[in-house]
């Protein structure tokens, strides 16, 4: 089993002065599970992009069992047996399982024979590895989790030997990924070799044999799983020591700051996406609300915030009410002391194509420090975002850098600054670390602890359940929109699962 | 996937690509003047000349400029806000009827520098009324302002043709036009600019709205980005998700940038009407409004880009019709064909060259070099 399925040799690949891969050698292990881990930006993923055929390497080669071959498209990596599941799948929504997976191998143009042919062979690859699905429902009605089985089907029927995952547990309940799991050792008993991008370090330890880590687009170690650590490996990652708890002393929990009743938000197809949602958090707490993505959390934090009306229901911020549910305005709310650090800083909490300072400012626009008479004092603007940069190590400390050009991490920053840094009463928080490097992680940990001991009150949302259970004092599990069930933080991973998956909320609902 | 573009340098971003694009165009605009039988070496010549040649032919060159600065700067700036502003032919035929009821109100009144303002209020204030109604639309029931702006433009075109036929056109008159304005309604020359040159403006009706077109590109500056409108416009433009999430209120920064870009587009009214023709006659926007679209994309929405893009524009339509007057195989049409390839190399196919040029420029630059060379080590 020492034959090698992949080689990389030297791949080199810059986007005009930013050098994305530098000079990377890998070797990858028929039959094993390879994990390669790095930080947000690391090069993982325009690694993989070129290994699938989406680029090409400026230099070096790659064999594939033992021939050197050039990709030049992903047609290119599927002829040579390579597959991939991406970390967004892509899968025509309102197709069936079936259409999905024969999608670009129709084989001709009457699509009949090769329907036969196709719903053969996936009975067949279902038996084989034991993914099940019905090949005759329909993509959006089935959960994350089906739909990656899905995905990883098309690969299998494509003949792929070698199976690319990008991040493939974002979406999926510890029980979904639980699953995924099972399915990836069917694999690699069965001779497939699968590689595994990733940046959370337990499902390394969890499952691959060999893990390689990225950093700064270098390829900087090759462990062996067992005889690794998950400290070393973030050592890896980061270049520096990490720690990876967070230190945090007893919550003194004291006025309710903000109190959310009977909350109920539908979304623009009139789908109810938060059902009668009530709870109250006081200050100097940190609330945490696990749950999958999409049970709502979104839509909650939107109605919060005055971006989203409210179907019905109360919210009253440090006792005065908020008007969810008709013209909350989250200007006039920044004023009464709710900042928001939203979920989707590129589209939401940023905008990329503005210099840094511009973004220090966004929503709190209509500061009169920032104006000078009629027009934006520009000077007052860069120096109040050069403090920021200062106060939160954002790097490159440049103000007038263009948004787009800084690091997740340093992104995240900027909106925890300008959030962070107008003293609010509530905060409310949106995947804090979504995409971002681990430095900036304990980083950001850190300043959310400090709003909490600061007599804040903290609302957070985040998919990433050790995130939740390591800042909460108290967790609110959210399925299908409702929340069901609270626990506290000591509360075991798969107790919170079975809430996230729906299974415990049910019955506690019900009584 | 798209492959990230790699910056470059502002001398090559904003000088060299333009120009690259622009020789392109001209390449297969001569291409075509040959395969007409033509000299495209003779049309170039009579191109240039035709547009900087002599001082009445500069005067005529920065009389275009002038009228594509106004549309181009009204299409830049809703642009900003994420509107694409098709109607600025529109809303400068409109803008006509301010700047008419200015000059018929106080031509024999009130001498040119009085008069002035007020057609320019009122030129602003008519397009900018045209402007506001698919704005209104657009950010109250999500009319889509591209067609509602194509569809304002017939209906000012309409409308127009019935005013100039049943109000404007005095009692007898067979011609579709108003009264000639009193020297009130005349804007002077700006000869004496040309003469600090050397030049003589002659018959040109390069007139003092030039001024007024260069005041309102440093005005569209300030305001896009020293001001908190134009801040809130650029949200909105960039991200209308992140505009909402900053408190600011869509439906009203769509309906002031559109009013503010009619009310740019209808100011171009201003040369024609009171610096040319002294008069409205049917149809005098002549199509400014559409090349105003051009102007834009190429001077990729920035003052300093749109002065410059005008003058090219100014100098194609000018230098366009010395061509046609010098070279009678070339028809006028011909000239639509020059400007329609420019503005698809300057437009549409803006992109074409960067891969090839990023390559060229960063692989010249010392720093990807020394970058190579430890790699290697």
């Amino acid at each position: 089993m020492s034959e090698l399925a992949i080689e990389l040799k030297g791949i080199d690949k810059s986007f005009g002065l930013v050098h994305a891969n530098r000079n990377i050698n890998l070797k990858v292990r028929k039959g094993t599970i390879h994990g390669i881990i790095g930080e947000n930006g690391a090069g993982k993923s325009t690694l993989m992009s070129i290994l699938y055929g989406f680029y090409q390497a400026d230099y070096g080669d790659i064999i594939i069992d033992g021939k050197t071959i050039k990709i030049r498209d992903p047609n290119a990596a599927i002829a040579a047996g390579i597959g991939m599941v991406h970390q967004h799948f892509m899968l025509v929504e309102n197709f069936t399982v079936l259409e999905n997976i024969m999608l670009g191998a129709e084989e001709s143009q009457i699509l009949n024979a090769g329907i036969t042919k196709a719903r053969a062979e996936l009975k067949r690859l279902e038996k084989e590895y034991a993914l099940e699905v019905d090949p005759d429902a329909v993509i959006e009605e089935l959960p994350v989790g089906i739909q990656q089985r899905v995905e990883i089907l098309k690969a299998l029927y494509r003949k792929a030997d070698i199976l690319i995952l990008d991040e493939p547990t974002g979406v999926l309940t510890p029980a979904e990924a639980d699953h995924l799991f099972r399915i990836l050792r069917q694999l690699k008993d069965e001779g497939k070799t699968v590689l595994l991008i990733t940046h959370k370090l337990r499902e390394i330890m969890a499952i691959t044999d060999e893990v390689s880590v990225m950093r700064r687009g270098e390829m900087v170690a090759t462990r062996t799983t067992k005889d690794t650590s998950v400290e070393e490996l973030a050592e890896l990652m980061v270049g520096r020591r990490v720690l990876l708890r967070v230190e945090k002393g007893e919550a003194k929990p004291a006025d309710v700051k903000l109190s959310v009743k009977n909350l109920t938000v539908r979304d623009g197809r009139g789908v109810t996406m938060v059902d009668d949602v009530s709870f109250d958090i006081r200050a100097g707490e940190i609330v945490g609300i696990a749950g999958v993505a999409g049970n709502g959390q979104s839509e909650l934090l939107e109605a919060i915030s005055g971006i989203r009306r409210a179907k019905s229901g109360t919210v009253l911020l440090s006792g005065r009410e908020i008007d969810v549910t008709g013209n909350a305005d989250p200007a006039d709310l920044r004023r009464r002391g709710l900042a928001h650090v939203p979920e989707d800083r590129h589209h939401v909490g940023l905008v990329l194509k503005f210099e840094e300072s511009e973004n220090a400012i966004l929503g709190y626009h209509d500061d009169p420090k920032y104006r000078r008479g009629m027009l934006l004092d520009v000077d007052a603007i860069r120096a109040d975002a050069e403090a920021k940069i200062a106060a939160y190590d954002i790097r490159p400390p440049n103000p007038r850098l263009k948004t787009a050009n800084f690091s997740g991490g340093n992104q995240q920053k900027i909106v925890l600054a300008r959030e962070m840094e107008r003293n609010p009463d509530v905060l409310i928080i949106g995947q804090p670390t979504r995409g971002v490097d681990v430095g900036a992680i304990e980083f950001i940990h850190k300043r959310i602890i400090e709003m909490r001991d600061q007599g804040k009150a903290v609302l957070l949302v985040s998919v990433e359940l050790d995130e939740i259970r390591a800042l909460s004092d108290r967790i609110l599990v959210m399925f299908a929109g409702r929340v069901v069930g609270e626990r506290t933080p000591d509360a075991t991973e798969g107790e919170l699962g079975l809430l996230m998956a729906g299974v415990e909320g049910r019955k506690e609902a019900a009584e | 996937m798209s492959v990230p573009y790699a910056k470059l340098p502002g001398w090559a971003e904003y000088g060299l690509i333009p120009l690259v694009n622009l020789a392109v165009a001209f390449l297969i605009s001569g291409l075509v003047v040959l395969i007409v039988g033509e000299s495209p070496l003779e049309a170039a010549y009579h191109m240039v000349n035709g547009a900087f040649g002599r001082g009445e032919y500069i005067g005529f060159t920065l009389y275009y400029t002038t009228t594509f600065i106004f549309t181009g700067l009204a299409v830049a700036v809703a642009f900003h806000c994420g509107l694409f502003n098709i109607g600025g032919e529109g809303q400068a035929y409109i803008g006509g009827i301010g700047v008419v009821l200015a000059c018929l109100a106080f031509d024999r009144t009130l001498p040119w520098y009085l008069v002035f303002p007020i057609a320019i209020v009122g030129a602003a204030f008519f397009g900018a009324l045209w402007a506001m109604i698919p704005g209104w639309l657009q950010a109250k029931r999500g009319s889509h302002i591209v067609i509602t702006t194509i569809m304002f433009n017939f209906i000012a075109a309409s409308l127009m043709n019935y005013l100039l036929n049943r109000v404007f056109k005095p009692m007898g008159s067979m011609s579709l036009e108003t009264r000639t304005f009193d020297t009130g309604g005349q804007l002077p020359k700006l000869d004496w600019l040309m003469s600090i040159f050397g030049l003589s403006v002659g018959s040109a009706p390069f007139n003092i709205s030039f001024v007024l077109a260069l005041l309102a590109a440093f005005g569209v500056w300030v305001l896009i980005w020293r001001t908190r409108l134009g801040y809130e416009m650029r949200t909105m433009g960039h991200s209308p998700a992140a505009a909402r999430y900053a408190g600011i209120k869509e439906a009203k920064i769509i309906v002031i940038a559109m009013m503010i870009s009619g009310g740019l587009a209808g100011m171009m009214a201003l040369n024609p009407i009171m610096g040319e023709q002294f008069r409205m006659q049917l149809d005098f926007v002549q199509g400014a409004g559409f090349v105003g679209i051009a102007v834009a994309l190429m001077g990729r929405s920035h003052p300093a880009g749109i002065i410059p893009a005008a003058l090219l524009f100014g100098m194609l339509y000018q230098g366009g019709a010395e061509i046609s007057f010098e070279m009678p195989s070339i028809s006028r049409d011909m000239i639509v064909i020059i400007q329609g390839l420019v503005i698809l190399f300057a437009g549409a196919l803006e992109h074409m060259f960067r891969p090839a040029i990023t390559r060229v420029i960063l692989g010249l630059s010392p720093k990807t070099r020394d970058a190579a060379v430890t790699k290697g080590a």
